[in-house]
């Protein structure tokens, strides 16, 4: 009895000390922004103060960067959010032989560290863009929401695959026969049951998008980003606006974060209920053909 | 001139494999001659045809392959100024590759062992760092998958959650104010009398070291968690009733069984550490060796875009053959560990 309420001690005491790992940094980092001293200091803690999140007001660079950062979210989640759906629906549909290949080349860019995404789609896009004439696409903006859509997609994909899994086929082959075209079985039937794929896909996109960093300080060239302005600023020295600024940025990711896991939740107790209820309906059904004997 | 024909054929190589793909299914659909499988126009009709073609020929071309491709040629060639690309300077070589090994485009006499070196330690502490996090992570997702009630799991799901998508950037500063001359602990030491002088830590990479397993620590977590979650108790029960020891079932029932977990952590750790560039920046000390700021620098310091991509092959290579290892050491296929 002794040496089991030990080993639940020894696992109490390992979570505690996991946890402290992961918050003791950013708790330390949230403390440094509201005390007095002009270096960042948690302790000892010599005042309160909101002295540097109002510095923050007036910094033009980190604005710009910040506007950049949300134009690249929002073309992230215009881009990786169709092109998602099509991998997926394609990865259902693609010859056999070829099925593999395929997977691997859509997969690729999830495991392929973010500086080489970047640092490919530069040197591509600078001679394409050239050779056609097309020289106002060698631009920032333009290069990092497609470097970071490269593997933004992938992630999109995988999240329409495991609920296209789940997709009965039969629906499909219903309405077509029932006269629907090709087209309104795509838009009545697939798009309403990946709603919810739709939604957190977008999230996730977006969310992923707006705290690159690997790919998107190759890709912007001169332009800058929240993240490339970040970094910049957190190599040239350490002041406590920076943790005022990780303060407001961890809340703001947390209400996106949190707002995907509400959404994925809500989409994995749907599952549940129906799972249930097909339960319910193949006993009720068994207890009708039960009774009729 | 040659170089040309060589951009020519690395465009025209994906199309190739595609239309022989398709002539392959093409031909095997006359021979077998299925009635009732309709092709793929049929099956989704013109217009969304033309969307799911359209859409995964952009994604897969223009964002994935060509720029790939075009990058490894990249690499084969010199750094030249404009007007002379596509001239007759523009030559395949290995020049780039020279410069790596040799630290000279053209001596081949002594090793480039800074450049070497910092490889080699990249590659070397990336292993490291992801075998300490999948010990570090592994008693945490074992609890959480088979051990904790439903109402706890529901709130340590949620205290994960929560610093898992804090920016690695943040990440390595939180790092910096506690590991700092004048951070943290320092400054407890120092007050405590503890030490007289500041530690260095910055400046040893153990810096480094925590923050770049601070920063993926829970990439890890959640693959495993996964992994672990769908094991039947009744495996562990059945063991434990047989007389396996903890540790046998750990390491002969949970691990074999979460095999694919295990290999899709290690595989994403490795991957985002020795690909880090943020926390190397911040968090190295005037010494410290990384490989991704080296490659940085090619591109921005140094302007030799060419040499910076024979660098990023380098370094991409290292990943494909760490990715094969880990395939083969827990024959697992790649659809299980993407998930």
């Amino acid at each position: 009895m002794s040496s089991r309420l030990v080993l639940k001690a020894a696992i109490g005491f390992y979570i505690a000390l996991f946890f402290l790992y992961l918050f003791g940094p950013l708790v330390v980092m949230g403390v440094t922004a509201v005390n007095t001293p002009n270096y960042p200091q948690a302790y000892p803690f010599e005042g309160f103060t909101l002295h540097w999140f109002s510095a923050l007001m007036g910094d033009n660079e980190l604005v710009e960067g910040i506007k950049n950062s949300l134009i690249i979210g929002a073309l992230v989640v215009a881009i990786t959010v169709p092109i998602g759906l099509a991998g997926a629906i394609v990865m259902t549909q693609v010859y056999w032989r070829a099925r593999s290949l395929y997977y691997l080349i859509v997969v690729s860019p999830v495991l392929t560290p973010g500086v080489i995404l970047g640092i490919s789609t530069v040197i591509f896009w600078k001679d394409l863009t050239t050779l056609t004439g097309l020289k106002t696409l060698y631009d920032g903006i333009f290069l990092a929401t497609i470097g970071q859509a490269t593997f933004i997609s992938a992630y999109c994909m995988l999240v329409f695959l495991s609920r296209l899994q789940r997709f009965d086929r039969a629906q499909e082959e219903a309405a077509l026969d029932l006269g629907a075209s090709n087209s309104q079985v795509f838009f009545h039937i697939l798009l309403p049951f990946l709603k919810p794929a739709i939604l957190s896909a977008a999230v996730l996109a977006f969310l992923s998008s707006f705290e690159n960093y690997n790919t998107t300080t190759f890709a912007i060239l001169a332009n800058k980003t929240l993240t490339t302005v970040l970094a910049g600023r957190v190599r040239q020295g350490t002041t406590p606006a920076i943790s005022a600024l990780a303060v407001i940025i961890i809340l703001t990711t947390l209400a996106g974060a949190i707002l995907y896991e509400v959404l994925k939740r809500r989409e994995d107790r749907v599952k549940a209920k129906r799972a249930q209820i097909a339960a319910e309906e193949e006993r009720g059904g068994l207890m009708v053909i039960e009774a009729a004997e | 001139m040659t170089s040309t024909v060589g951009r020519m054929l690395i465009v025209l190589l994906p199309f190739l494999v595609i239309a022989v793909f398709w002539a392959t299914a093409v031909m095997e659909r006359r021979i077998a001659g299925h009635p009732g499988q309709r092709g793929f126009f049929e099956r989704n009709g013109i217009a969304i045809s033309i969307y799911l073609l359209a859409a995964i020929g952009i994604w897969i071309l223009l964002m994935i392959v060509l720029p790939q491709l075009y990058m490894v040629d990249y690499s084969f060639h010199p750094k030249l100024p404009a007007a002379q690309r596509g001239g007759e300077k523009d030559v395949y070589t290995l020049e780039n590759y020279r410069y790596f090994i040799f630290g000279s485009t053209v001596r081949t006499d002594q090793f480039n062992t800074l450049h070497l070196r910092a490889f080699f330690l990249t590659i070397g502490a990336s292993i490291f760092i992801t075998i300490l996090n999948f010990a570090i992570c592994y008693p945490i997702a074992y609890y959480m998958a088979q051990v904790a009630g439903p109402a706890r799991l529901r709130v340590l799901l949620l205290l994960l959650i929560i610093p898992y998508w804090v920016n690695e950037i943040l990440r390595a500063f939180a790092l910096v104010i506690i590991f700092g001359t004048s951070g943290l602990i320092n400054t407890a030491l120092l007050n405590l009398g503890a030490v007289s002088n500041p530690i260095d830590f910055l400046g040893h990479d153990i810096a480094l070291y925590t923050g770049l397993s601070y920063a993926y620590l829970l990439i890890m977590v959640f693959p495993l968690f996964n992994a672990i979650e769908s094991l039947d108790k009744n495996q562990i029960e059945a063991a434990r009733d047989l007389g396996a020891p903890w540790w046998h079932i750990h390491l002969f029932v949970v691990m074999p069984f979460a095999k694919p977990g295990i290999a899709s952590g290690c595989t994403l750790v490795f991957m985002l550490t020795a690909g880090a560039l943020a926390a190397p920046l911040i968090l190295g000390g005037p010494k410290s060796l990384w490989f991704t700021p080296i490659v940085y620098d090619r591109f921005y310091q140094a302007f030799n875009w060419n040499q910076g991509s024979a660098y990023a092959f380098v370094l991409l290579l290292a990943c494909i053959a760490f990715v094969l290892l880990v395939l083969k050491l827990f024959k697992v296929s790649l659809g299980e560990i993407a998930r």
